[in-house]
């Protein structure tokens, strides 16, 4: 055990539940050892899911019909609305319907090397596995994906892969894919299997005997405080993209959730791997609430420049094409404008950087579809991209068949989230963590549509197969609300509700929820340094001070107070904050999503550094005045040969 | 899999039955409300075409006009009673009236229960003016009914004299100093216009003809048929107050 | 630009509510309509006043949770849910009157907010296809006419935010039960139970006091998906048929 200013470094940890072996039998090795549980005992035992999105609902969903009895908990009004309906560009899968050299090996293949070797093997290898299954069953569940017009399914590629893989619904596969579920979940609601609490956030988690047994959740309603319990919980609750405040996250989208379980035991992994998407529609003035990502697919056509000179103000369509740096085209000529989302979304933090960024913040880039229009005419551009054009248009009120597009990088994604083991199960017994919460398979990267297809396969497929292993040695004892520990998981949480309400400072939550935005933005955004890093620390921490102190929350517990939810959830990402600092600080490489100054080629891409780094950050909670504890869970790879990746 | 099958029958049951405990039949659902007054509101939109025909006779003079009205009475006789046919006419035309009053009835008291706090500000954006004055205009013309059989067929009320022969009721019940007469007719005649031009356009969309290539077809015939409706009904009655006929 | 609001505010169920009026000034015209109520909350908190609730999240245009009725209108001047609408669309001085949605079936809960939870009743009697998890064929197993697989598509684009029920003059659901009905019932998957469903379905819809439809067109003249006024004639359709077929 070694220890700096930040951290301690604890014991190393491993993933106990992967199977050993050739990794295509894993799957079937960990299913066939995993415990049974008599479908006439699944009635006896209860769990616990929050959250509705992909991951949520497709496990509610599965369990409810295999019999167990659910409790599911959202905090939106309806189930249907968790932010995996907003995902546009489709789900990945490994069928191999266009007899192009796919296979589950290559699906595996390239979501480890997309993840910048950051991943593990067997979790890798099994999400493609089970892709497959994914798609046949949304087709049972009447989800529309589109088809050709022989009757079959189409595939595009997506997001610089050379194979055809990709699933799609329009530009909408999110919410055709989460109304499937949706509606598989309803179904099990009327059914009686699942009991739905819409309008519920879980505020705490209740541990009795080193095992998770409850949550303690507030009806956003009445303001009541709720205790339930179960034999198990099941935590889907999504990514923390919203630490940056501004992002492509929903406005209710929160790490409360995971981290009250990072405070309880749960380790928390990678938290600073952090996916930032280029096509974004930049930020327009400070009452901004959330950015709008626009689809990739626009790079596929679109020409993305800066003028060559610093502070260039003219009209872009006055700008010679001799003064235009089309640098992406510039700096890789090979990829072009079709680079990974990270080194696009960097290079153009760059020039901004350089003062030669275009809009009145100067904090933008041109995408430009002159030359596509003149290439391809207006129709055909607009029957390719009409929707999005529309969509811009709206947002900006410029046209973009007659202006440039401007463009800027925003967060996207949370690689990073509760540390699980192949089962899916955290560090604290009885908690599972599914889908975008959980940190398991993109490594320090994700590829694009993959991210639909690890909500499904946790949801559908690996959870329920999963979770049996655990709950074959329930029913555990019955606890009930005056146990100690649901009393003390209760106090917690009304204690700080009193709290917060008690302040009536002079600051707004939201005034606070910015000013963390804008230090993370700024310091642990899209390139890191360890000058930046430490100064962020001490800022967030003067803020927390700040929140603490000078916060003001009107109204009452007793009602739909929406200060009061936000309020909860920015006193999470305070403390998120100061984590995601101290894991990028600690990190001295670059990786995927997860950029430090300090190491970088000549050419200024990304140096891992696989000899010191190839580990997972496990990070425990050490105490509100203690620095965390980082365990390292060791990466090794067999299958796949660790290289740096060249996009020249 | 055969156990996966029948539990899921069973939950499908279970749904149901929790689900919908009040009204266990679909039959007297909106729905089925709805296609009742489709269904009664052809029959009437039918007679009112074959009536307006009736009525164009006026102009072929008094002899063809009451010969028609007489030939309705014996129609089907002698296989039927004489007049029989027309009562048994008669009855399913009142058996579609009260069906269609009815339904609306039940129908406006679910649309008023389903918004009790009305807006401050409402802005119409795709209604237009007949399917607004859908339920007034249908009082109106239920009440323009009553009047119109005591006046031309029972000929209880006979403001020019009453008479044996319909053409002379005709004639006689809008000559120009009963003005007040016809323009009452005039105007019922008018909200029956409106009641149709929506009435039909929806009766072909509740009975499922509505599809999206079709709606321009649906909505020029109910604006068809509602113009020459409205046209063949004010052509006699105004013929006589201006002195075209009689 | 300045703007005059005036907004429906009502603290809790039973309460009666009322219009309250608020200017703001230093409106910009990229705003969305949702980011000028969030300066309207940060200035009425720092003035001691509760903030107006009104329900919201992804702020894309796709998850349905916001709707207001403005000006009298679902959403407001554009067809486009309120998160996506801009300022621009109004003009400096204008008066803008907020209200949430009406409906008996929708209950206000505070200020703008209302249950909508009728709408996931209606699914949950029969707005689904039976498929438990694991026992699906392959995906291609059954080819689908594009024609049938597009019109499924437009009708599964709803987003249930409501705007239909808001806008028609009966508070009929219609729309949105005739929308997952012609989604459903176009693709062979959906054959099996589209008898019942829509039997049932449409029974939940009166169960929750909604209005009947009587083909106005509001309803698909608000939708932000534009969801297309024929489903319903589809539905009605589907209904006879079960009907007739002793279905019901």
């Amino acid at each position: 055990m070694s220890e700096n200013d930040l951290y301690i470094e604890g014991a190393p940890i491993r993933d106990e539940k992967a199977p050993e072996g050739p990794i295509n039998e894993r799957w079937d090795k960990r299913r066939f050892s995993a415990k049974l549980v008599n479908p006439a005992n699944r009635r006896k035992l209860s769990v616990i899911i929050v959250g509705t999105g992909l991951a949520g609902a497709a496990a509610a969903a599965t369990m409810g019909e295999a019999g167990y009895n659910v409790t599911s908990f959202c905090y939106q009004d309806s189930p249907r609305r968790a932010h995996s309906i907003a995902a546009q560009g489709g789900i990945n899968a490994a069928k191999n319907y266009r007899n192009d050299g796919d296979s589950i090996h290559r699906l595996f293949y390239d979501t480890v090397k997309g993840g910048d070797f950051r991943s593990r093997e067997s979790n890798v290898y099994r999400l493609a596995q089970t892709s497959v299954e994914i798609i046949d069953q949304c087709v049972a569940q009447g989800v529309p994906f589109a088809r050709e017009y022989g009757g079959l399914l189409d595939n595009r590629s997506f997001g610089g892969v050379q194979v055809s893989r990709t699933f799609y619904a329009r530009g909408q596969t999110g919410q055709q894919l989460l109304i499937g579920a949706y509606q598989a979940l309803e179904r099990q609601i009327a059914a009686g299997s699942v009991q739905m609490n819409t309008r519920h956030e879980m505020l705490e988690l209740i541990i009795s005997e080193g095992k998770a047994r409850g949550v303690i959740v507030r009806d956003m309603l009445t303001g009541e405080i709720e205790t339930h319990f179960a034999d198990a919980v099941v935590l889907a609750t999504g990514g923390y993209g919203n630490v940056f405040f501004l992002s492509t996250n929903a406005m209710g989208s929160n790490v409360t959730a995971t981290w009250r379980a990072h405070r309880k035991g749960a380790h928390f992994a990678n938290p600073c791997y952090t996916q930032i998407h280029p096509t974004c529609i930049p930020v327009s003035g400070d009452y901004q609430s959330k950015l709008t990502l626009m689809s990739e697919s626009l790079r596929n056509d679109g020409r993305i420049w800066v003028p060559k000179e610093h502070g260039d103000k003219r009209d872009p369509r006055e700008i010679p094409e001799d003064e235009r740096d089309y640098y992406l085209e510039r700096k890789y000529p090979a990829f072009g404008n079709l680079v990974p989302r990270d080194i696009a979304s960097r290079a153009a933090k760059n020039v901004c950087d350089e003062g030669r960024g275009v809009g009145s913040s100067g904090l933008g880039v041109y995408l430009d579809f002159a030359d596509a229009i003149g290439r391809m005419g207006r129709d055909a551009v607009e029957a390719k991209y009409g929707n999005l054009f529309d969509m811009y248009q709206r947002i900006t009120g410029e046209n973009p068949y007659e202006v440039p597009m401007r463009i800027y990088p925003a967060v996207h994604y949370t690689m990073g989230g509760l540390w699980v083991d192949y089962d899916l199960q955290s560090s604290i017994p009885g908690l599972f963590v599914t889908g975008e919460a959980n940190f398991s398979d993109h490594g320090a990267n994700r590829l694009g549509a993959s991210a639909l297809m690890q909500g499904l396969a946790d949801g559908y497929f690996v959870l329920p197969n999963t979770i049996n292993d655990y709950l074959a040695s329930g029913p555990f004892e019955k606890i009930d609300e005056s146990h100690p520990d649901a009393q003390a998981a209760k106090e917690e949480v009304t204690s700080r509700i009193d709290k917060l309400l008690s302040i009536q400072g002079s600051r707004t939550v939201d005034s606070f929820h910015k000013e963390l935005g804008h230090i993370m933005w700024e310091y642990c955004g899209m390139e890191r340094t360890e000058e930046g890093l430490r100064k962020a620390i001490e800022l967030i921490r003067d803020l927390r001070n700040e929140f603490w102190r000078d916060v003001k929350v009107l109204g009452t517990n007793d009602e739909l107070n929406q200060a009061l939810e936000k309020a909860g959830r920015v006193v999470d990402f305070l403390e998120l904050g100061e984590l995601m600092c101290i894991d990028a600080l600690h990190r001295r490489e670059s990786c995927g999503g997860h950029f430090r100054a300090e190491s970088q080629t000549e050419d200024g891409e990304a140096l891992r550094h696989d000899d010191e780094f190839a580990y997972v950050a496990a990070w425990e909670f050490g105490g509100d005045d203690s620095k965390p504890v980082l365990h390292k869970e060791n990466l090794e790879y067999e299958y796949v040969e660790m290289k740096q990746r060249s996009y020249k | 899999m055969d156990v996966g099958l029948n539990s899921n029958l069973k939950w499908q049951a279970v749904a149901n039955s929790t689900l919908t405990k009040k009204r266990s039949t679909a039959y007297g659902s909106t729905v089925a409300l709805k296609s009742a007054m489709a269904v009664t509101g052809a029959v009437l939109v039918l007679y009112l075409i074959a009536h307006m025909y009736g009525n164009l006779k006026v102009f072929s003079g008094q002899e063809a006009f009451d010969g028609y009205a007489h030939g309705l009475r014996e129609l089907g006789y002698p296989l039927l009673p004489e007049e029989g046919f027309l009562w048994v006419f008669r009855l399913v035309l009142l058996a579609s009236v009260l069906i269609h009053i009815y339904s609306a009835a039940v129908l406006t008291i679910r649309a008023r229960k389903a918004r009790t706090q009305r807006y401050v500000v409402t802005k119409r954006v795709q209604r237009t003016y007949s399917s607004y004055t859908m339920r007034w205009g249908g009082v109106l013309i239920a009440l323009f009914v009553v009047f119109h059989i005591l006046h031309l067929t029972v000929n209880a009320i006979a403001p020019g004299g009453a008479s044996d022969s319909p053409y002379e009721r005709l004639v006689n019940g809008f000559q120009p100093e009963f003005w007040y007469v016809t323009l009452f007719y005039v105007a019922a005649v008018i909200a029956v216009g409106f009641h149709l031009r929506h009435g039909i356009w929806s009766g072909m969309a509740t009975l499922g003809l509505n599809k999206a290539s079709r709606q321009g077809k649906i909505n020029a015939a109910a604006v068809g048929i509602a113009l020459i409706v409205t046209v063949g009904f004010l052509l006699p009655p105004l013929a006589v107050t201006f002195g075209l006929v009689g | 630009m300045n703007i005059t609001l005036r907004v429906w505010r009502q603290k809790g169920r039973d309460d009666e509510g009322r219009m309250v009026t608020y200017k703001l000034t230093d409106v910009s015209a990229d705003m969305s309509f949702l980011e000028m109520l969030d300066v309207l909350n940060e200035k009425l908190t720092l003035e001691g006043e509760e903030p107006v609730a009104f329900d919201h999240d992804c702020r894309e245009g796709i998850c349905g949770a916001c709707g207001v009725v403005i000006d009298g209108e679902a959403h407001g001047p554009e067809r486009t849910t309120t998160c996506q609408l801009h300022m621009r669309s109004f003009n400096d001085g204008d008066t803008i009157t907020v209200e949430p949605w009406r409906a008996s079936a929708f209950p206000v809960v505070k200020d703008l907010v209302v249950d909508r939870g009728a709408f996931d009743r209606i699914i949950q009697a029969g707005g689904y296809i039976s498929a438990p998890t694991g026992t699906a064929p392959d995906a291609h197993a059954n080819p689908i006419p594009k024609p049938d697989a597009d019109r499924a598509f437009d009708a599964a684009t709803c987003i249930g935010c409501g705007a239909c029920v808001a806008a028609c003059p009966n508070a009929s659901s219609m729309l949105f039960t005739a929308a997952k009905v012609t989604h459903l019932g176009m693709l062979p998957q959906g054959q099996p139970e589209r008898a019942a469903r829509v039997v049932q379905m449409v029974n939940q819809q009166d169960e929750e006091d909604f209005g009947g439809c009587t083909n106005i067109g509001e309803c698909a003249a608000v939708c932000p998906k534009g969801i297309p006024l024929d489903t319903i004639s589809q539905l009605n359709t589907d209904l006879l048929g079960s009907l007739s077929k002793g279905v019901g």
